[in-house]
This record gives structure tokens, C-alpha cells and sequence, in this order.
């Protein structure tokens, strides 16, 4: 049994080639993909943007920065994340996150900080905006016809006319369609009832054993990708590892030891229904540890096998998107 | 020491510049396409690559307009990727005011300054109508004299919060009640380069006190030179001496092996940005109203434009045309003088080309503009995307660099060196 390997970079790191060093060494090694951690009120570079700069600098990992419904413009999210995308040649995603953090909203100062549903539902709104924006262009939008003088098409392009609780938006999209037709939607979930009636693709949740994950993967919504976030301290020996772990604690279970024992945690859940794990690195060396020391025992073992796929979306097994505006989709 | 002229390369998002029936017109929204002019422009040892912003596409009697090139990528995003791929090449992105939030930009911003080691540059627009709004949470509409308010009072939060160093901040202005740690630490410039584009007195006052540079659409010399003076002498009044402030143009050009080779050049090219279908849109913009009954090749109406301003016949462009009776009396009269149809008086009227010639005679009227303070530098427009701009660096380039007032290398590694503009102090 295979399972899809990615990381999670959460530094805060202004370098560019921080970024770029860290980027490469999961491109070389073939993960799947990496996620940028981000929040408004902490101090961070803008994860979008991070993405956008390694994505000339990688070739094949998939690139899925977070950012929060709460405080942006679905709109601006939905034409940087297309862009993204365009850069990236098709590996781009998007982990959707909710701010209840009142010290985030007086940064905004738009308006007081929403309820506990209330977030979740305008984040589901800003997911449903921000998939229809990117519907809102046909594929072959662009006709170029000369005789007509006509650059597009108008009827392959679509007004979105999403009207909800929290804000409304027209469109269509200022970016046409992007190369994956629709980048990949991830959320963390630690309450499955939270996020389930998001429109997601993939779900990071964060079991303490097998029995967990499988607990979990069944009270997912069916075909969804899942990954089991673990944080990881990677030494060749086990005392180190445990040694530099010291007391630290998360929301998702920390694992201390040899690559050849994260190995053997990793062929043990993956019977779960787990599509792959996700690992956080303890700290910044661990990130060169799981790409130069786990990842060859993975392969050895054939537990990971380097995907050939070029978008994010085919890399994931996800189904082609298919576009709602367009007339197959109104047969479908 | 003459003075130097300042270069960048403007990479055309919408309107009727770029030709796209050309078969050398690359696609308008492939990263390949930013790739290949951004590095031009390196290679020419341009100061900034320069994006317009559009937060919705254009509409003309309530459709989408469909004849210019049309889809652009997000401005940050696109040149947060660029900045992977360049060294030198400063990267300004237009952001208006009206539809973005201090923090949130001003944080943006401060991430591209320091992932491209000092390069970032903000051209703040405020944008026209509501007619945006519609794809935002902020809806609505700001009128003309609350979106320089608005404008102003962003500059300013935007600097304090760069001014923090990761520090605390509090603001409370009329449009901005914000508060709390900004979580980005100085960035290289400071400050990135901030732009201006608006042209109104509120405009002009923004710019003279709050920017570093006025991108400007007046390229005809003796208005060039009037606008200069105009800006330029609204400084001293905010303590700022003439060098602290650019002002560039953005101007297109036509190169040929003669100068009628170029005109030659340039009289086709006008064609085909100005085809029969856009001489009838265009002349509805200033009618304003639907001309799409009259013949391309035939006489103006006859009758006067509407005058509403506040339902204009195109939506998501800014006003072109301050007083409609006169522009329209004027326009009747040169294409009777001229005999000119409908589509020959729109390509004389709206003509963009101010440079054109041989390379040397263009190199000797850039250096002509700049030393008789008509700007400081230019934003060029090429009509082909994106390799509109290989012969402008190939053979004007070289002739700038003889001439002494282009640089053959960079001076800086930040744009704000490359421009010679001061390093803010913060606080
Ligand atoms: C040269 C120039 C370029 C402009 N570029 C943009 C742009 O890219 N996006 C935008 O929304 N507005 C743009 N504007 C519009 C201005 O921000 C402003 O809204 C408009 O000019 C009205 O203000 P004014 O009366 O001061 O000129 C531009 C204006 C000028 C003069």
C-alpha cells in the first residue's frame, strides 16, 4: 500500500531563500505537496504569496498556502489563488482557515468578531464564491476571432450572482479559468461536523492512532482525500529525537524516533482509509530529515512512490472539475 | 551630468493597445508571457515592470466588452513570482484603495519587499463608481472626493504600520479604525515605492504629498511639461524638494528602419488596434450613448453625446472625457476639415503613439522629453505581448547608454536606489 507524502511549513521566515531551500528540498524529494501556514495576527509573511514565489524556483509539488475567509475578499482570494495556479502550471491549492481571534478583526477593523457558526458559514460561502469565480470563464473563452473583431467569447462567460448573509458578489472572474480548473480546497478539521458541509477536496485531520484515523476518515463526507497530520522529530537515533521533542505538545500526535520507525507508524495507519500523512516538521532541520533520510526508507519499502502526475489535482486522484456553467455540466 | 530617464515596462492587461490578431501575440495570462517581458526588461536594466489592475471586466451597452484583450492574473501574486525569477527589476503593482484594506496590504506589500530584497513598488488608484463594489464586500460606492479621503488616509496607515518594525500600532482616522501588532519586520526599502495614477486636483495633492512617483497619461510635450510644473510646484508646500517626486508617463512607440518605414508601421498598427467594431465603441464612449446603427466608414452623428455622467454607456473605465459637448464639437470639426469616417477621426483622436521613428531619432526624443522636464522617465506601452519590447531594448537601449542618460548597470539592488529616491527614516 502507497500513501502521499507532504509536509506543512509553518515558519515565519521573511528570507526568500529560506523559502526557496525549503521549497527545492521538498520538490526534490518528490512530496506530493507542501502547505504555508499563515495568520493574519501572527507574525509571517503572507502565505499566498510565499507560494507564488517558490513556484517558478519547483517543478512538480503541489503548493497550498492558507488563508482565511474571515477578514478577506473572497473575490481577491479567488483570482490569487487562479493566479497561483497559472504560475505553478496546475499545482496549486488553497487551505481554507476561519479567524475567532478578536485581536485579528481590530487589525481589519471592519466589524466585530462573528460567532463560532457564523464564521463556518460565511467560510462556506466564501468557498462556494470563490469555486463558482473560477467556473465563471469556459475553458475556451478566448476565441480570437478576427473576422468578428471579437477577443472572447461573452456567452462562455458567466456572472456568478452569489447573494448571501455576509457579502454578494457579481463577477465573473477577472482571471480565466486556471489550468487545474479548479485549484485544490483543503481544510483542517479537528470536529468533522465543523467542516463538513464545506466544499473541500481534501481534509487534514489529526487521529493519535490508527483506530482514530479510521474513526475520522468514516465521518468524513465520502471521497475526500484524507491526510493524518503528524508532528515529526527525525535523529538516527531515538534518545535524540526524544531529547530535542523535550515537552512539546499539539494538536495533532507528535512522533519522536528514526526515519525507519516513522516508517513503521506510517505503514500502520495507512490501512485506515488514509490517502497520506501530512508531517510537520518539529523544526526547520527536521524538514531536511524527512526529505533526505525518511524518504528513501519510504521508498525502499514501497510505501511511497514518486507520483508522474503534473497537476496537483491529477497527483491527488481527484476528478476532473467540471465546470457548472458550461452546457455538458447542465446534462450531467 | 544630464539627467537619467527612468524605464519600465508595462504589461498591458485590458484596452486596445495590444494587438491581438497579431500571430506574434502571446497569450495575455500564461506566467511564460510575464516571464519573457519582465526579463527583457532586466536585460534592458529597466527600473520597474509596471501591472494595471481591473477588479471587474469592462462593460459597453450592459455586455461584456468583447473586442480588447481581456483576463489578467492577480497583481501581487503574479509579481510576487516574478520577483523569483528577476534580481534588479523593481515590480509595481497597481492596488486601489477603495477595495483593499490597510493591514491586509500593507502586509502584502512588506512580504514582496522582502521576498525580492527591496524591489516592491504600489501604484494606488482608487478606482471608478460602484461598479466594482459589486464584487466586494464593501459594495457600493465611495464618491470622487471620499476615495482621495480614503486614499490618503491608507498611505498613511499603510507607512505606520511599515514604520513599526513588527511592532504595535493603533490608527484612527475617519475611514480606518485599526489596531493591534503588525507582524512583519522592516522591510528592505522601508518602505516600498509608492505610485500615483489620477489626474484631478485631489489627485495631483496626493501625489505631490504622499507619493514617490506619478504614473501619468500626459505625453504630449508641452502638456507633459505643463502637468511637470504643475506637479512638481505643489511640493514645496508639503516640505518636499522637485527630485523626490518622478513623474512617468506612460507612452507607446513604433520603431522602423526609416522614420516613414515607422510611420508606415505605426499607421497599420493603428488599424488594427482600431478596427471597424472599436471605432463604434469607442465613439459611444464619449456619445454615450448605442452608435451601433452607424456605418464605421461613414460621417459622426449628427446629434450631440448624452450627458449623464452617473449612467455612462461603459462601465469599469475611468471618465476619459471631462466636457462631452466640446470634445464632440471638436471631433465634428477635424473630420470634416479632414474628411475623415468615423473609424479614421476615432485612430487620429485617440492616437497613442508619441514615438516613433528610427531608434535613433526615438532615443533622441525620450532624451529630449526628459532633459526639457516634460517627465522624468516613461512606462512603456508595447502593442505586442510579450515580445513587444525586444527591440526597444535591442536597439534603443544601446543609443539611451551613449547618450549617457541610461544606466548600463544597476546601481542598487532595491528599486528605491535604482530611482534615487530616499531611504524612509521610520520612527
Ligand atoms: C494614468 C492612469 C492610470 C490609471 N490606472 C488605473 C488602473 O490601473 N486601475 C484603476 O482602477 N484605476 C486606474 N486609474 C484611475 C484613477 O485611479 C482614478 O480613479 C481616476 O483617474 C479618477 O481620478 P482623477 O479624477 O483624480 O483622475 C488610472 C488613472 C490614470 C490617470
Amino acid at each position: 500500500m502507497t500513501v502521499q507524502i507532504a509536509v506543512a511549513l509553518d515558519d515565519r521566515s521573511f528570507a526568500a531563500s529560506h523559502w526557496a531551500g525549503a521549497a527545492r528540498l521538498a520538490d526534490e524529494a518528490r512530496l506530493d505537496f507542501v502547505t504555508f501556514d499563515d495568520r493574519f495576527g501572527r507574525p509571517g509573511p503572507d502565505a499566498v504569496l510565499v507560494a507564488s514565489y517558490v513556484a517558478p524556483l519547483t517543478r512538480h509539488i503541489g503548493l497550498i498556502p492558507v488563508a482565511t475567509t474571515t477578514h478577506t475578499e473572497p473575490f481577491h482570494l479567488s483570482t490569487a489563488l487562479a493566479t497561483l495556479d497559472y504560475v505553478s502550471h496546475g499545482r496549486a491549492g488553497w487551505q481554507v482557515r476561519v479567524s475567532a481571534d478578536p485581536a485579528e478583526a481590530d487589525l481589519l477593523g471592519r466589524r466585530a468578531p462573528l460567532g463560532f457558526d457564523e464564521l463556518f458559514a460565511e467560510a462556506r460561502d466564501a468557498v462556494e464564491v470563490v469555486r463558482r469565480l473560477w467556473d465563471s470563464w469556459a475553458e475556451d473563452a478566448i476565441i480570437k476571432d478576427v473576422p468578428t473583431g471579437r477577443f472572447i467569447d461573452r456567452d462562455r462567460l458567466h456572472y456568478i450572482d452569489f447573494a448571501g448573509a455576509y457579502f454578494a458578489v457579481k463577477g465573473p472572474s477577472i482571471v480565466p479559468r486556471p489550468p487545474q480548473g479548479q485549484p485544490v480546497i483543503a481544510a483542517l478539521t479537528h470536529e468533522a461536523r465543523v467542516w463538513e458541509n464545506l466544499d473541500a477536496d481534501v481534509y487534514f485531520v489529526t487521529p493519535s492512532d490508527v483506530d482514530s484515523a479510521a474513526k475520522i476518515v468514516r465521518q468524513l463526507p465520502a471521497g475526500k482525500k484524507v491526510f493524518a497530520d503528524l508532528v515529526a522529530f527525525l535523529d538516527p537515533d531515538q534518545e535524540t529525537a526524544i531529547r530535542r521533542r523535550g515537552s512539546v505538545t499539539s494538536d495533532a500526535a507528535v512522533f519522536a524516533g528514526t526515519p525507519a520507525q516513522l516508517a513503521d507508524l506510517i505503514a500502520g495507519w495507512a490501512p485506515a482509509g488514509i490517502a497520506g500523512v501530512r508531517l510537520r516538521p518539529g523544526t526547520p532541520d527536521d524538514l531536511t530529515a524527512i526529505t533526505r533520510d525518511l524518504v528513501p526508507v519510504l521508498r525502499e519499502r514501497g510505501l511511497f512512490t514518486p507520483s508522474t502526475a503534473t497537476t496537483l489535482r491529477e497527483r491527488l486522484g481527484l476528478p476532473v472539475a467540471v465546470n457548472r456553467y458550461s452546457p455538458e455540466s447542465a446534462h450531467a | 551630468m544630464p539627467k537619467q530617464i527612468i524605464l519600465a515596462a508595462h504589461f498591458p492587461g485590458v484596452n486596445n493597445t495590444t494587438v491581438w490578431s497579431d500571430p506574434r501575440s502571446g497569450s495575455q495570462i500564461e506566467f511564460d508571457s510575464f516571464e519573457h517581458l519582465a526579463r527583457t526588461a532586466e536585460r534592458g536594466k529597466f527600473d520597474f515592470f509596471f501591472l494595471a489592475e481591473g477588479l471587474r471586466l469592462r462593460e459597453q451597452r450592459g455586455l461584456i466588452h468583447d473586442l480588447d484583450v481581456v483576463g489578467r492574473p492577480d497583481t501581487l501574486t503574479v509579481l510576487t513570482a516574478l520577483a523569483a525569477i528577476t534580481t534588479h527589476l523593481g515590480l509595481a503593482g497597481t492596488l486601489n484603495a477603495t477595495f483593499h484594506e490597510p493591514y491586509e496590504l500593507a502586509r502584502q506589500l512588506a512580504t514582496l519587499d522582502h521576498l525580492s530584497g527591496g524591489r516592491a513598488a504600489w501604484n494606488v488608484v482608487t478606482s471608478h463608481g460602484g461598479f466594482f463594489g459589486e464584487n466586494f464586500r464593501r459594495g457600493g460606492f465611495l464618491d470622487h472626493a471620499d476615495r482621495y479621503v480614503r486614499a490618503g488616509e491608507f498611505i498613511e496607515a499603510a507607512r505606520t504600520l511599515w514604520d513599526t518594525d513588527g511592532g504595535d500600532f493603533a490608527i484612527d482616522s475617519s475611514q480606518f479604525g485599526i489596531k493591534g501588532r503588525f507582524g512583519v519586520p522592516r522591510s528592505p526599502q522601508g518602505h516600498p515605492v509608492v505610485l500615483q495614477a489620477g489626474d484631478s486636483a485631489a489627485g495631483r495633492d496626493l501625489a505631490a504629498r504622499h507619493a514617490d512617483a506619478i504614473f501619468s497619461r500626459h505625453h504630449k510635450l508641452e502638456d507633459a511639461q505643463q502637468f511637470y510644473r504643475d506637479v512638481k510646484g505643489r511640493l514645496p508646500a508639503y516640505g518636499r524638494d522637485v527630485d523626490s517626486l518622478k513623474i512617468i508617463p506612460g507612452v507607446s512607440y513604433v520603431l522602423g528602419d526609416t522614420d516613414a518605414d515607422a510611420q508606415e508601421k505605426a499607421h497599420y498598427i493603428r488599424r488594427q488596434q482600431v478596427t471597424p467594431q472599436t471605432a463604434i465603441l469607442l465613439l459611444e464612449q464619449l456619445w454615450n450613448q448605442d452608435l451601433s446603427s452607424y456605418d464605421p466608414e461613414g460621417p459622426l452623428p449628427a446629434a450631440d453625446p448624452v450627458l449623464d455622467e452617473d449612467d455612462t454607456i461603459i462601465k469599469g473605465r475611468a471618465g476619459m472625457f471631462p466636457d462631452r459637448l466640446k470634445t464632440a464639437t471638436e471631433w465634428r470639426a477635424l473630420a470634416e476639415a479632414k474628411k475623415l469616417s468615423i473609424r479614421d477621426l476615432v485612430i487620429e483622436v485617440t492616437g497613442r503613439q508619441n514615438f516613433i521613428g528610427t531608434p535613433a531619432r526615438v532615443a533622441a526624443l525620450l532624451d529630449e522629453y526628459v532633459q526639457t522636464d516634460a517627465c522624468d522617465g516613461f512606462i512603456l506601452v508595447s502593442h505586442l505581448t510579450p515580445g513587444g519590447l525586444d527591440d526597444f531594448v535591442d536597439q534603443v537601449v544601446p543609443l539611451l547608454q551613449e547618450r549617457g542618460v541610461f544606466r548600463t548597470e544597476y546601481e542598487s539592488t532595491t528599486l528605491r536606489g535604482n530611482l534615487g529616491l530616499r531611504q524612509p527614516e521610520g520612527r
